[in-house]
This record gives C-alpha cells, structure tokens and sequence, in this order.
C-alpha cells in the first residue's frame, strides 16, 4: 500500500511512454495532461476543455483511449501510455497520419492528436463494422473547425490497414 | 519548354500538414521556457456592482504562490479610451482588464494568481475571495432599451411603407437568435517570455500578431521594438481573436511586475467571458406581385451590445443587396446590457441577417406558391441595390441550377408533410448566401538565396484556414518555382505588415502581396541574369523557372549564386486594393440545399444531406477551399440546430458555459455534404481572382435547414435553434 | 483541485479502513475529478481502489450475474454475457457519454454520478444540493433539462447516468461493504429523492463501498429496448431515455418494466405500471396506456413542459421497438 507522499516533489511512478521506460515524480493531483503538457513537454496532447468533454487529451492507456485531463498521472504507475508523438515510426508518418493530411482532415489541427488517437483506440477496440460505426465511435472527439467528414473519410480509408481494424 | 505545371487551382496537401498530424505544432500555450510562471484568472460572480475588497491572503500564504494581481496593485496601465483601441474596435469605451472597482459583466476578470505552476495557480484562485457591492442588472434583450446602431446603413430606397401596403403578397415575420460563443477548440492563452533587458516575445493566441502588439504598445506605453508577438499555429478562432483578449494583458502585467516569464491560459469556462455572437431579434417584411417580383423588403434587426461599447455588424445590409427591389428600408438597434461586447464570429452579421431574410424568403414562396430556387432566380440582382455598382461577378444563377441539380431538386413536391420515411418526415429546403468579397491593404517580402530557397513572409496568421499553404502556392507561381522549395512565413509581428486575418480577405489581400512582391522579386532575378548573362536578353521570360538553385532558360542552366548577391535578392511590397475595384460591388454568393429527417414525436431533427453550391472567384486549392465550405456547413447547422448560450437573466450569468452543455455537433450528427464551386471568372476583385471562402460556407446554411424542417413537418419555427423542445412545442 | 491525499490500498478491508467524511474513493475519476476541478467536491483523501479484486464479471448461482464494481463501463457493454442476455444494458451504456469516458468509467463509479444541473455546476450560484440551504435558481430559472416527476422544493435536479436506468429497469442489487459488514440494496432504494436533503443523492454512507452489482437470471434478452433522446445525436445527456423490456406470450405481455431516465432524481420507475401492463397485449394502446399512467403525476417547471409529452412518445417508441426485436 502507498501512501501520500509528505515530499514536496511528489511521488514516484514508472510508466512507459511512447516506448521508453520512464521514472517520474508526480503530486497526486496532477493529470496525465498536465504531467504530459507541463513537465514533460509533450504539447501534442490537447487540452480543449479539461472536463472530458471534447476529446482533444485523448491518449492510449494500456492501448485503450482515455481522456488524459481525467485521468491522474499517479494512478498510471506501471501504465502503457501512447501519445500523439509516439504514433509515428520516426520520420515516417503512420497510415492514419499519413490520411488525415490526403483527406484533408483538420483544419486548425487542435483537435486532430486526439482524433487521431481515438481512431487508433476504435481499432483496438475492433467493434466499428460500417461508416455509421465509426460516425458514433468517433463522437467523443470535437472539431469545431468542422472538418468531420473529411476524419470520417482519412479513418474510413485507414481502418482496414491498422493492427486490429475492423473484424469480418 | 521549361514550364512548371502551376499549382494554383491543384489541391495540394496542407504544408503544415506533418507538424499538425505528429503533434509538433506548437500552440501559444505551448512555448516552454525556464522558470515560467502561471497565471490562473479569478473571474467575476455578479453581473453589475463594484468590487469592495479582494482578499488574497490565503492564496498568497501558499509555498510557490508568487502574487496575485488585481485592480489596486497592477502596473499602470493606459488612462485614455483610444489607448485601448485595436484593429477591430466597436464604438465606446473598450474594456480595460484589472483596471478598476467596476464589475461590468459576470465573468469579468478581477484578479490574476501567478504561481510556479499551474496546478497551484488554479487551486490558489480559488482561495481568493471578493467582497462585492451588487448593483441591479439587465442581461435580457427583450427587457432592455434599443437605441440606434451607429452604423452607416444604406439609405432608404424607394418607398418601403407604400409599396408593402400596395402589394398583393406579404409577408411579415419575426425570427429571434440566440447568444452564441465561438468556442475554437484550443482555449485562449498567452505565453510572455521576458527576455534580459525588458523584451517581450509574446506567444499569443490571435488572428493578428500586429493588432496585438500595437495594443500591448499603447495600453502598457512600451516600445514597439520591445514588443514580438507571435501566433505561428492558432487552434481556431472565428474571430475571437480579431481583438486581443484578455489573457494577453494580463498576461504581460504579470511578466512586467515580476519580471518573469508568464503564461495565462483561459479555462474552457472562461472561454465565455468575452466576445460572443449577440442575440437578435429581426422583423421581415417582404412583399411581392403576383409573378413574384419583390416590391418591398423591410429588414428591421435588433442585436445586444454591452454598456461600455455599441458593437455593430452587417446585420441587415444584405436585404438591400442580394435581390433586386426599388422599395427597401434597414433598421438596425441596439440594446446595452451588463454583458461584455460581443465579437465578430464566423460570417458576422451575415449569419444572422440571412437567417431572416432567406427564411422569410421561403415564407414568400409559400404564400407566392413559387418554387423557392424559382423565387430567388426571379429577383435575382445585376447590381448591389445598396451601392447602385454593378457586381464584378456574380454566378448565384449557377449556384442555383447547379446546386439544384446535384441535390435532385426537381423533384421535390412543394407540399410540407409529403416525404416520410419510417417514424420521420423528410423535407426539403434552400436559402442563398452572400459575403463581401474584401480586400485590405497588404505588404509581403519575398527573398530567395543563392541556393534556390524562396522564403515570403507577411505578417498574416493561419487559424485552419490554410493560410501557410496557399501562399506557398501563390508564391510558387508567380516566381515560377516548385512549392517545395518555397517558404511562407507568417504569425510573427515583426514581419511585414498584414491586416487581421478574418472576412475571407486573406487570400484577396495578403496573396495579392505576396504574388506581387514575388512578381517583383522575379523581375529583378530576370534583369540580373540578363546583366550577367546577355545571351538570356532575347529569351522570353515565361520560358524561365527556377529550380534547385539554378536558372533554367531553355535548356541552359544558370546557378543562381552565379547570378545573385551572396546575401540573395529580395523584394518587398506593399499590395493596395486595385482602383478597378471601386466602380463594382464585390461579393461571394452561395444556394444551399439540405435534407432533414424530422422525427415529430420525438422532437429530434436529423440532417440528411446537403449540397452546398459556391460562388467565390477562382479557388487556389480546391482541397482547402472545399474544407472551409465543409466547416461553414457544419457550423450553419450547428447554428441553426444546436448552439445556444443559455443565461440565467437573475443572476445575469451564463449557465451552460462548458462543451457538455454548450452544444457543438459531433461526428455523429454529421451526413454527406457535397460541396461544389461554380465556374467564376472574376478579372476585377484583384489579379488572383480569387474572393475567398471563410464565410461564404456558412451564411444561408440556417436558413436551409429552417426551411427544410418547415418543408417537413409544415410547422414554421422562427426561434432558433430548433432544438427538440421547439419541435414539440 | 485542492491538493489531497493520495492511497492505493490492496484488500478492500485497507480500503474501509481509510474512509472518512472527507475522504472519496476514485476509480474511473470521470466524475469526480470533474468535480474536483470545478471545486464543487473537495475531498482531503482519495482512496484509489483500482488495485481491488472487483474486475471480474461471473454467473450467480441464481442464473445472474454479478458485475465487479471496477469492471469498465465499455469492457461491461461488450461482455459476451451481457451483450447475449441483457441487450437493454449494453445499449444504455453505449449511449452514455464517450468511448473514451466508457474506457474509463466503472461500474460502481457510474452509479455515483452527480447530476448535470448548470447551478450544481457553476459554485458561484446558490445550489441546495451543494450547498444546503442556499437555494435552488433552477426552480425558477434555466430548467429546460430538469426534472418532471419526483423533484422537491428545493432540488429539481435529475440524475444522469443512462446505465442506471437499464439497471433499474433489470431489477439489479447493488452490493456494499462498510466497516459494519456488507448488505445489499435494491436498485429502485438506491439512489434518492431530492426531499428536503437533495445534497444526498443515494443510501450509501461514506464509509461503505459499492462491490458488485447483482443482475437477476435474464428474462428480457429477446424483447428489450433503450431509447434515448438528447441534443445531438451523440455525446450528450438524455433530455428523456428510456428502458423498456417485455418478456411476450405471442402478442401477450407476460412481464414488463419500465424505467425512465432524465426525469427526476433517480432513474424512474413505478412497479404498478408494469403490473398494469401484465397480461395485456403489447400494443401501441397498452404501451400509451403505461405511458399515461406513468406521467399522470408529472408536473412541468416553466421550460420543461415538453419532457412530459416527450416522455410519453418515448415510452411508446420504445416498448414498440422492445416488442419488435428478436422478432425476425
């Protein structure tokens, strides 16, 4: 059992992100967003609303997608975490990537980390059967830009090609 | 030949595509810097009163708490009105942030935390406590005093009052919209990085680097050269970020008392204490022959505005302009209350004046028993009755037959209530849109080195817009190079000096510099070569492009180090409206058609469908240009089915000031748009020929889906947005 | 958020013996983090009972099943158990919020959400619910998403979830364990009415724990349906839903339940409704019929008239799909 930490500096976790191991000190009120944002300067990761109600924190947790602004970063001791920079395979973009800029699917770009990984959780989720699916799976990311249609076609097109897309 | 395919007109893929994708777009709240600071805004709770005491006590007893900043110990600010003034200034008093006991408005910032991080900068605001003195306050419309807009409306023409007594077909109809906030997905923030010596390099959320310099210049007295702003990615605006907004002065009052690094980055919450689309109530009365020729149109608009300012938009304008009618008279009011000033958003004033005029439009067809495409074309205008110009183009004929046709239009039965599917009724209905078609003055460097790298620069920003793609495109041509070797720069105050970036004129005024300074810039490359050169004297220039540092002309090649100074060539201009222009009107137009699915016992109205037809000059990139028609559609239906701010008029405060409650549509509620540009040929808006495509998209969407749902279900509903209750009501 | 501490007990014991009146447990934290942030909850102690051995889904005895509190609100919907013998359940929990939230969330979590009263929300306006005493400006201002059955003078607040409507409707137990022992209470006594003390919104003490909760053996697989109406297609609160579940003889109803969503303080049900309904046929006339009885108490607020004729469509588009299904 842990207990809360009288030191100033916080707590200590271990995660992986992106792939490497990584040794933190957190306060246990701080979020995954802002531990991501804030002290490790990983910016990818948006904050629209801070409240779960956009969808732009969105981050794989132990390959599920969750909302980073309502998770704290204390509990993901141990965590599998995956965020927008760790889609990528170094330079070369991900196939979903890779659609959102054919499709031309943002527009400002705010919200497109977090659709992005929120289609790449739809995969592995592996429940989306027909466009309608992906319609609703994809309805916890907002796009005030209006570019829907457009993410709708790039994961649309890409789902097929991802590891755990759509069963037959 | 050495030709390069143009790429103007090709859809090319965003340049900023790859930085946005993989999440290295950076955003104002996204600078890091050593020992950076947090601001947390302390907002008002009351509409009207002032503040009695501010207790900072128990905020400032935290361990990392740095200050907190409020009205009676902030560095001194401006004294004068026009001190406070910026580039899209509405008439009055502007609001001045922390400067004294006053509480105009709930929400008003009235203290900033600054701490060592943010977590500590929110907590410690909440402990800050105000004591307030409450004043009695009016937030309601209907319940406040109207005065006239002092905005220059076009003079009545014709005899309104007779011409409508006289005619045959009337109608005269009320529609009301609500508040509406832009909420861009990104919040707004502002990260001040102090630099030794007093030099600000401020990251801010906007849609003008420079408006908010000249603005931190004047209200703080700092020189300019002190002064960087920088907006290189915006997560959206719509226009809230025509005017600097609050975060950015406090922002600089807490780097400027501390001498710190500062960033304030605005809650969701927040989002909803300043500029915001004001509620309208608007009166039409339209009247026609018997064939449907209108004889009168009168547009009488009221909107809110704040005590301090008269905000005004084109509200009602369009009604004089977008048909033809010898009788028409506008009237535009304005109610004060305890509110802050609303804000040009998304087609300002167009959305909301469309609404009336295109809905009432439908009205008429119906009491006319016209086809409501047929109506429209009937009255269609040559010329901007307003101005008495001719337009330098207009193809809405086209928007309409083509629109018409690729949504199966024919087909429609006139009767509401005639298509059902399964527990839904189906309708049909249109609405025609209209936007100026502006353009501002506009400079734009251009500057290639002696290895073939072209770098244009204009102090512009790019909200989503495409702004950084675009100029790539413009600037590839007009200097006859590939875009990848082009390299727009742009979000950076210190760059040459562009306008706000909003009204769809940033392609009509910052791509006229930047083809201009690149025109300029090619010109000059060419006289070098031909002094180094003289065999190039005879060649023609068309046949010249420049590639991987080299000057192909025919099938010789010429480095450009050979031809160039080694500090490169540039050239810088500064691109004015064309005098050509005066004699016209100059305007974008639209005919949207939508399909909606009413489900009557449930209240929910479904989109079907829409097409959307555009009138807007030659698209530089069809791609993006179709993107920002997308985005409109999904805001004109947003607008007319979803968004409303709600506000507790006891308390004089918004009540659903979240993304829960304030309702944007999702993925789920969206269907197929199908969008399609009609042929434009346009040789006098300016050399491009191109009009821009930020509003146009969304202006008669409203009306569409308002005139759909009446289609129908047969049931007219003036009070937007149609949300379920008023479907069952 | 007002900083706290911070405890990740092992047993559930560990667990108890950290409660207090200041202290909350958090699982999912899809509420009350939200809550925290807006400082509408301000706990000195969070207990984290992610560590606890309450993930598991498993058959009862009695041909049911018992849902470990911790299960995800996802990993719940699209249990093979739950999608085959309790439809109704999966799809309310599709329904609510988003994948991302339904990833997160936990059983026992959903069951403790507050409700989304814009004057609950906002700590700067009076709230009898937050604030004892203080007041209730729903009753007379923006309550367009309020309650029509069951409010109280001072509280015209709804509950939220869509998940405990299904549960309500399935006649499930909610099982406990405090520092006194365990217990097991019946979904229709769990949560509460407003009364005179709207800040408590179910039974459960601060020093009890929900574990798991109990669905009886199926008997509404074939014939069930939820529906819910709100603001958009998706994301968003119901401003009306509805679970309807039919157990049919031929056209007969043999058994039926009924319960509403968006309309009072708990997820609503009237046990006589659904007796009312026995033995009838399973008709728009019998279905309305229910629908009427059910709302023969309702009673508007100034902008919430239309829930009243909303519920009673929804009702009967419900049971009328809810007959439909498994009908090939």
């Amino acid at each position: 059992m842990s207990d809360t930490p009288t030191d100033p500096s916080g707590q200590a976790i271990s995660l992986t992100l992106n792939g490497t191991p990584r040794q933190l000190q957190v306060q246990p009120w701080t979020t995954l967003l802002d531990l991501l944002r804030e002290q490790l300067d990983l910016t990818g990761t948006k904050k629209g609303c801070d409240h779960g109600q956009c969808g732009a924190c969105t981050v794989l947790r132990n390959g599920r997608r969750v909302n980073a602004c309502l998770t704290l970063a204390i509990m993901c001791d141990g965590d599998q975490l995956t965020t927008i920079e760790g889609v990528a395979d170094g330079d070369s973009l991900h196939p979903l990537q890779q659609a959102f800029i054919e499709h031309d699917a943002f527009q400002c770009g705010y919200c497109t980390p977090g659709q992005i990984c929120s289609a790449l959780g739809m995969a592995n989720e592996g429940r989306v059967r027909s466009r309608d699916d992906i319609k609703e799976a994809m309805s916890g990311n907002l796009c005030r830009c209006g570019a829907y249609s457009n993410i709708l076609d790039a994961v649309e097109a890409t789902l097929p090609l991802i590891h755990g897309g759509p069963r037959p | 030949m050495n030709t390069l395919k143009p790429v103007s007109g090709q859809p090319m893929d965003r340049v900023d595509g790859p930085a946005k994708v993989t999440g290295q777009a950076r955003y104002a709240a996204e600078y890091p810097t050593t020992d950076l600071l947090h601001g947390s805004v302390v907002s008002s709770t009351i509409a009207r009163g002032r503040v009695r005491h501010i207790d900072c006590e128990a905020a400032l007893r935290l361990p990392g708490v740095v200050a907190v900043l409020h009205h009676q110990n902030r560095p001194k600010l401006a004294g004068e009105d026009e001190q406070y003034e910026d580039a899209d200034s509405a008439d009055g008093s502007p609001f001045r942030p922390l400067y004294n006991d006053r509480v105009l408005y709930s929400g008003q910032p009235l203290a900033l935390v600054v701490a060592d991080n943010l977590e500590l900068a929110r907590h410690a605001g909440t402990l800050v406590r105000i004591e307030y003195e409450t004043d009695a306050h009016q937030t309601d419309l209907l319940a406040g005093q109207a005065h006239p807009a002092p905005a220059e409306l076009p003079k009545p023409r014709g005899d309104f009052q007779q011409a409508y007594d006289a005619a045959k077909i009337r109608v005269d109809a009320t529609y009301s919209t609500p508040i509406e906030h832009h909420n861009p997905m990104e919040p707004h923030a502002s990260t001040v990085i102090y630099h030794p010596g007093g030099n600000l390099e401020v990251h801010d959320k906007t849609q003008g680097t420079q408006n908010c310099r000249d603005y931190l210049h004047s209200v703080f007295g700092l020189p300019k050269e002190k002064l960087r702003v920088f907006a290189a990615y915006v997560g959206g605006a719509f226009g809230s970020g025509l005017r600097p907004q609050y975060q950015l002065p406090l922002a600089v009052m807490a780097a400027l008392q501390l001498q710190r690094s500062v960033r304030v980055t605005l809650t969701r919450q927040q989002m909803f204490t300043f500029g915001y689309r004001p509620r309208t109530v608007q009166q039409l009365r339209l009247a026609a022959d018997a064939q449907g020729k209108l004889q009168a149109i009168h547009h009488a608009a009221t909107g809110q505005t704040s005590r301090f300012e008269d905000f005004t938009e084109h509200v009602v304008e369009w009604s004089g302009m977008l048909y033809q009618c010898d009788n028409v008279a506008l009237d535009y009011r304005l109610v004060p209350l305890d509110v802050y000033t609303p804000l040009d958003m998304r087609a300002p004033g167009a959305a909301l004046g469309l609404i009336g005029l295109e809905c009432a439009m439908d009205e008429l067809a119906v009491e006319l028993g016209m086809d409501p495409v047929e109506l429209r074309r009937h009255n269609f205008a040559e010329s901007n009755g307003n101005e008495g110009k001719p337009y330098s183009s207009k193809a809405l004929l086209d928007c309409y037959s083509q629109g018409a046709e690729r949504f199966g239009w024919a087909a429609r039965n006139p009767q509401p209530r005639s298509m059902r599917e399964g527990h839904e009724l189906i309708g049909w209905g249109m609405a025609g849109g209209v936007w100026e078609a502006m353009q501002m003055k506009a400079s734009a460097r251009a500057r290639l080195d002696a290895h073939g790298q072209l770098v244009v620069s204009s102090a512009t920003t790019d909200i989503g817009t495409g702004t950084y793609t675009v100029m790539t495109q413009i600037a590839a041509d007009a200097m006859g190079m590939a875009p990848g070797e082009v390299t727009f720069l742009l979000g950076d105050s210190a760059l040459p000096t562009a306008p706000l970036q909003g009204g769809s004129f940033t392609v009509s005024s910052v791509g006229s510099a930047v083809r201009q300074a690149c025109e300029v810039l090619r010109g000059k490359l060419l006289m070098a070569a031909r002094s180094c050169y003289p065999e190039l004297a005879g060649h023609p220039a068309e046949d010249m492009v420049i590639s991987e540092g080299e000057l192909h002309a025919g099938r010789r090649r010429y480095p450009l180090g050979e031809i160039l100074p080694r500090s490169g060539l540039e050239a810088k201009v500064v691109c004015e409206p064309d005098a050509r222009r005066d004699g016209y009107a100059t305007a974008t137009h639209s005919a949207v058609f939508v399909e909606v699915r009413v489900d009557e016992e449930l209240g929910t109205v479904r989109l079907g469908r829409v097409v959307s037809a555009i009138a807007a000059g030659r698209v530089i990139n069809p791609k993006m240009a179709r993107s920002q028609i997308l985005g409109g559609v999904v805001w004109g239906v947003s607008m007319a089915l979803h968004e409303e701010t709600l506000i507790d008029h006891e308390l004089g405060r918004y009540m659903n000031h979240n993304l829960a409650e304030y309702h944007i549509p999702v993925q789920a509620d969206f269907a197929d748009i199908d969008v399609l540009f009609v042929d434009e040929p346009d040789e006098i808006v300016n050399a491009l020929g191109s009009k821009g495509v930020g509003e146009i998209g969304i202006v008669g969407v409203p009306a569409a889906v308002a005139n759909a749902v009446y289609h129908a279900t047969g049931k007219r509903m003036r009070e937007f947005p149609l949300t379920i209750d008023r479907v069952l009501g | 958020m007002t900083p706290f501490q911070y405890s990740k007990p092992t047993s559930i014991d560990a667990a108890l013996a950290l409660t207090g009146p200041q202290a909350r447990f958090i699982a999912g934290g899809t509420n009350l983090l939200d809550l925290m942030k807006e400082n509408l909850d301000q706990p000195e102690h969070l207990i984290d009972i992610t560590g606890l051995p309450l993930d598991q889904v498993s058959q009862t005895e009695a041909g049911g099943l018992l849902i470990g509190a911790l299960v995800s609100n996802a990993d719940l919907a699209w249990h093979p158990l739950v999608e085959q013998s309790y439809p109704l359940l999966s799809q309310a929990i599709l329904a609510g919020a988003s994948p991302q939230l339904r990833n997160m969330a936990s059983t026992g979590g959903n069951l403790l959400q507050r409700t989304r009263c814009y004057y609950f929300y906002d700590a700067s306006t009076p709230c009898n619910k937050r604030e004892p005493g203080s007041g209730c400006p729903a009753r007379d201002g923006l309550n367009r998403i309020h309650a029509i059955l069951g409010a109280s003078g001072s509280c015209v607040a709804v509950h939220p979830s869509d998940m405990c409507v299904a549960l309500a409707a399935l006649e499930a137990r909610v099982h406990v364990q405090g520092k006194a022992g365990v217990r097991q209470i019946d979904f229709a006594d769990f949560h509460r009415l407003p009364g005179d003390s709207p800040q408590r919104d179910n039974q459960l003490a601060y020093d009890e724990l929900i574990t798991a909760i109990e669905l009886p053996a199926p008997q509404f697989s074939q014939h069930s349906h939820y529906l819910k109406v709100r603001d958009r297609e998706s994301y968003a609160f119901a401003l009306i839903s509805v679970a309807a579940a039919l157990e049919l003889d031929g056209d007969n109803i043999v058994s039926a339940r009924l319960a509403l969503g968006g309309v009072a303080h708990k997820p609503w049900r009237n046990p006589a409704v659904e007796q009312m309904l026995q033995g009838r046929a399973a008709s728009s006339e019998s279905f309305a019929a229910a629908a009427d009885m059910l709302l023969a108490d309702a009673k508007p607020l100034a902008h919430n008239a239309f829930k009243i004729k909303l519920a009673h469509a929804a009702i009967v588009r419900a049971f009328t799909e809810a007959a439909a299904t498994g009908v090939a």
